[in-house]
């Protein structure tokens, strides 16, 4: 599982950086949402990778800290999901607008010269 | 101290929070309504952000100690709790911000808060956001308030639209993005190796940290450093920011300027604390780094300012000069820098924020024409009688106006190049000073080669910028065809007198603000009391806790 998550990981970091450094608007927005996804896995292995464990000790109960999951990566990847949703969401307003008042969809607002 | 008392700490993120919820819901319309709670809130916000320097700042019970504010949202025990840390530090970045943001707000009631909607509100959030961020005490939360800034930075770098903006703001947008998520990998690395995101326990948890994590400790740190270099516009990650800066509406980008300053402030609070003297086997990792790229971004910024044409541009650049200057003097890790590096830092933070808005002034009336829907810079021409939103004059044209505006640039350009009679001088006179001081003990006796090249370029970027303004100054304010005066108002003209009059106090009261600034940086270099402070913060109420 672990190197399934890890190339996984890596095939969408490598895909997203890829895309990032593209001269198009509509590609660089879609190398950012799967870099986001790429560090959202991330973030979740960084509690260690467990497979059916309970992140909360039951009331009163006295557990051992390895045979339960981490529960805050997954709190925080809840805030990152959120946050890198919302942020995408306001960058393609901002191409729409520079595609409506440029007239291209280059990252540079014109055409490079040939 | 009273228990309400104890909640003043949460008002600098709650009062812009309520401000600018309110007034999302208040129609456009009720203009006047809206200006009175902004500029009550930024007014507000300005007597708190006193109010804590002055408490924080008071001698404790024992003699001598910093004190350290904590406030745990949700009363939970610390570490668990997410807490809200004020110290020297922090305070004065907040009166620094306030400061700004009532200029900057109150410069805007002119002619810019109709520029585009939701201008006001989203002011309140990017105040928000920055109060947060100084105020946090826990890395994971640092990033939210970083995301709230950011997302209300992007609404307020697009504010006035135009082909200009559009395309800065698209390459800003992009930029901060894709550092938003350098910033989660770093944050995630260092909470996999340590277990804990809260700042001071993190420091406590360092010097622990086993042999064969520290790479991936480090690794963490180095990428989360460069998520606040871009932020402060560090060379070779700074290329954005004087095209930005350039196309942002004026009263924004001088909100900007302080915008940069977080970087800056987030680097001095976390390497100092994380890897300070005591941080085991990390101790100053990245330093020799830190100062390189200040330099770097201090002769960037230098020949930038050379280049510019624009004197937007030149501000610009400007910024940089500046991050870098308080970059590489804080690297040397000498607490007696670091004290007038933090002077310097808020006399130039005050000029720049002052500049941005006086160029907009200069600039009225040279290009004449252009569009009037698209509210650039170029479109407040001549052509103002024409505009049916001038109609309701606030204030009345200055007579004598060009001597006003060539007064107060000249002040920017004294403050900028550092020299005397204003704060600038001062502050890189004490900066050299204390780099060339006898070693203290433990030091190293002679001069190393990075302070003879920090002298260097802090003198070379000073002759720049005088150069290069002295230039600007002369094409705007000499060789104006007279018939072109532009005209302005009193409530545009009173924020930039304000600042410079702000220099002209630190100036003044140079003794006092350079002993604040001496304790800010000794309590930066003896972070135990932060630690103690915030650890060992009682249950129940909040109180100053003194360290020893």
């Amino acid at each position: 599982m672990e190197l399934i998550l890890s190339l996984a990981i890596g095939t969408l970091a490598g895909c997203g950086v890829w895309l990032l450094l593209r001269p198009r608007t509509f590609q660089v927005i879609m190398g950012l949402v799967l870099l986001s996804y790429a560090i959202n896995l991330f973030i979740l292995c960084v509690g260690r990778l467990r497979v059916g464990m309970p992140p909360f000790l039951a009331k009163g109960q006295i557990g051992d800290p390895t045979q339960f999951a981490d529960p805050l990566p997954q709190s925080l990847v809840l805030t990152a999901i959120v946050i890198s949703f919302a942020t995408p969401a306001l960058f393609l307003v901002v191409l729409l607008a520079s595609r409506g008042l440029t007239g291209t969809d280059h990252v540079d607002g014109r055409e490079p010269e040939q | 101290m009273t228990r309400w008392l104890d909640h003043l700490l949460v008002l600098p993120v709650l009062l812009p929070l309520l401000a600018g919820a309110v007034m999302l819901l208040i129609d456009e319309q009720h203009r006047l309504l809206k200006t009175a709670i902004s500029i009550g809130t930024v007014v507000a916000l300005t007597a708190v952000a006193l109010a804590l320097l002055l408490l924080v700042d008071a001698p404790s019970a024992e003699a001598g100690s910093p004190a350290v504010w904590v406030y745990r949202l949700g009363d939970w025990p610390t570490p668990f709790a997410i807490v809200l840390v004020a110290d020297r530090l922090s305070a004065l970045m907040l009166v620094l911000t306030s400061v700004l943001a009532l200029a900057s707000i109150v410069f805007s009631v002119a002619r810019w808060d109709r520029a585009g909607a939701h201008f006001r509100a989203m002011f309140q959030f990017l105040l928000m956001g920055l109060n947060g961020a100084f105020l946090t005490g826990d890395l994971f939360n640092l990033f939210v308030w970083f995301e709230l800034l950011l997302a209300a930075s992007y609404g307020l770098a697009l504010h006035g639209s135009g082909t200009r903006r559009v395309r800065a703001g698209l390459h800003y947008i992009a930029v901060n993005l894709a550092t938003s998520l350098l910033f989660l990998i770093g944050v995630s690395l260092i909470y996999g190796v340590t277990g804990t995101l809260n700042m001071a326990d993190l420091a406590t948890r360092i010097p622990e940290v086993p042999a064969e994590s520290r790479g991936l400790l480090e690794a963490g740190a180095a990428v989360l450093g460069i998520a606040f270099l871009v932020k402060a516009g560090m060379w070779p990650l700074s290329f954005w920011l004087p095209t930005t800066y350039s196309a942002a509406a004026p009263p924004v980008a001088a909100m900007f300027s302080v915008m940069s300053k977080l970087g800056v402030y987030v680097v001095l609070r976390l390497w100092l604390l994380l890897f300070g003297a005591d941080s085991g086997a990390s101790a100053s990792f990245g330093g020799e780094w830190l100062a390189l790229a200040g330099m770097a971004t201090i002769v960037f910024g230098a020949i930038g300012v050379l280049a510019s044409q624009d004197i937007a541009r030149l501000a610009g650049f400007s910024v940089l000069i500046s991050s870098g200057t308080v970059m590489a003097a804080v690297a040397t890790a000498q607490v007696g820098v670091t004290g007038p590096a933090l002077y310097y830092l808020v006399s130039s933070t005050l000029a720049i924020g002052a500049l941005f808005m006086l160029i907009e002034l200069l600039e009225r009336g040279r290009e004449p024409g252009a569009d009037v829907f698209a509210v650039t810079r170029e479109a407040y021409g001549e052509d103002d009688e024409d505009d049916p939103m001038q109609t309701d004059e606030i204030g009345e044209a200055i007579p004598a106006v060009m001597a006003i505006l060539g007064i107060c640039f000249v002040g920017c350009t004294l403050v900028l190049a550092g020299l005397p009679p204003l704060s600038g001088f001062i502050a890189k006179f004490a900066v050299l000073t204390a780099l060339f001081g006898p070693p203290g003990p433990g030091m190293t006796v002679g001069i190393p080669p990075l302070a003879w090249a920090l002298l260097v370029l802090l003198i070379l970027s000073g002759l720049t910028t005088l150069i290069a303004m002295t230039r600007a100054g002369m094409r705007t304010l000499w060789t104006r065809d007279e018939r072109t005066l532009p005209r302005v108002r009193v409530i545009e003209i009173a924020p930039i007198v304000i600042l410079l009059l702000a220099t002209a106090t630190l100036t003044v009261q140079a003794e006092p603000v350079m002993r604040y600034m001496q304790a800010t940086a000794s309590a930066l270099y003896a972070p135990q009391s932060y630690i103690r402070g915030v650890l060992t913060a009682p249950l129940g109420r909040i109180a100053p806790k003194g360290g020893s």
